[in-house]
């Protein structure tokens, strides 16, 4: 019943889908960032008790906030490519964990040089910085995991049991600040209260996150159109050629 | 507008090193991306 469904979401036939749209998102993500950067250097007031350094959350939050919910995609792909079978399934996967591990290292990095100014320090062990980082080593193992199997569907299969396991780390990072007393502070936006920060300051974190977003969607789709070309050469020569020389 | 000029924006109230920092490393990981990206296709293609 679903075969028709699933056949339209081949690798080969996704790989042509996947190059038209990476532009669109690429230009999207460019100017999002544009517009979200002029709002959070130049409209958005200084901060009344944090001065200029807070500046730095229209980078870290979109960061955090990508690192969890590329690992949900990520996640959902893996699963679905385990039940279901399907090729593009693991390949999407895959193309997604470098990404979400470059926005981990981003929101890593840009809280450690928040903390400085704000705590005194660049790193302390508490909850929502700790499952932060373990998160980073989830996404290393899992890229490690499936380059070190040679099969590509056992590979799939492995790493998307390693990747359903860590699911239970993104509702420890989200819900640390509450479940603990954490250094790292609570949430300022939240789906259940009015945001606790200036709108323009909130304007500027959203379009970021929005831009965040575009580029995320983007370099996967590109990403998943070189794990496609590597894989089928191995099945379907003939298209890979016919791709290549178009 | 919140500067008064080149020099106070770019010491972003003596934090300077460290919101630029956060936004020269994030630039540099995401340009390093694209770039790793973008060479991965063209070899895909080539092989």
């Amino acid at each position: 019943m679903f075969s028709n469904f699933f056949s339209f979401a081949s690798p080969q036939a996704f790989y042509p889908v996947a190059g038209r749209m990476i532009p669109w998102f690429g230009w999207s993500a460019a100017l999002l960032a544009l517009a979200g950067l002029y709002i959070g250097f130049f409209v958005a007031p200084t901060d009344a008790t944090q001065g200029e350094s807070y500046r730095i959350i229209f980078i870290h939050v979109p960061a955090a906030w990508m690192s969890m919910f590329i690992y949900l995609v990520m996640a959902l792909w893996a699963g679905l490519g385990l039940v279901l079978n399907t090729r593009l399934s693991g390949m999407m996967a895959s193309a997604l964990a470098p990404t979400g591990a470059m926005f981990t290292f981003v929101a890593l990095w840009s809280g450690a040089l928040w903390g400085k100014p704000t705590w005194g320090t660049y790193w302390v062990w508490d909850a929502r910085l700790t499952s932060e980082l373990i998160l980073l080593f989830l996404y290393l193992g899992y890229m490690a995991l499936k380059e070190a199997i040679e099969d590509p569907q056992r590979a799939d299969r492995a790493g998307a049991i390693l990747a359903l396991v860590g699911v239970v780390n993104i509702p420890i990072i989200y819900f640390s600040v509450q479940w603990w007393n954490t250094l790292h502070q609570g949430a300022s936006v939240s789906l259940t209260k009015a945001p606790s920060m200036a709108m323009t300051m909130l304007a500027g974190m959203l379009v970021m996150a929005l831009a965040a977003w575009m580029y995320a969607i983007a370099v996967s789709l590109a990403r998943v159109r070189a794990i496609i070309l590597e894989r089928e050469r191995g099945r379907d020569m003939a298209w890979v050629r016919s791709m290549v020389n178009a | 507008m919140n500067w008064g000029g080149a020099a106070e924006f770019f010491a972003m109230g003596g934090h300077g090193a460290f919101v630029w920092g956060s936004y020269a490393v994030s630039a540099l990981c995401i340009a390093l991306e694209a770039w790793l990206v973008a060479r991965r296709n063209r070899r895909a293609r080539a092989a």
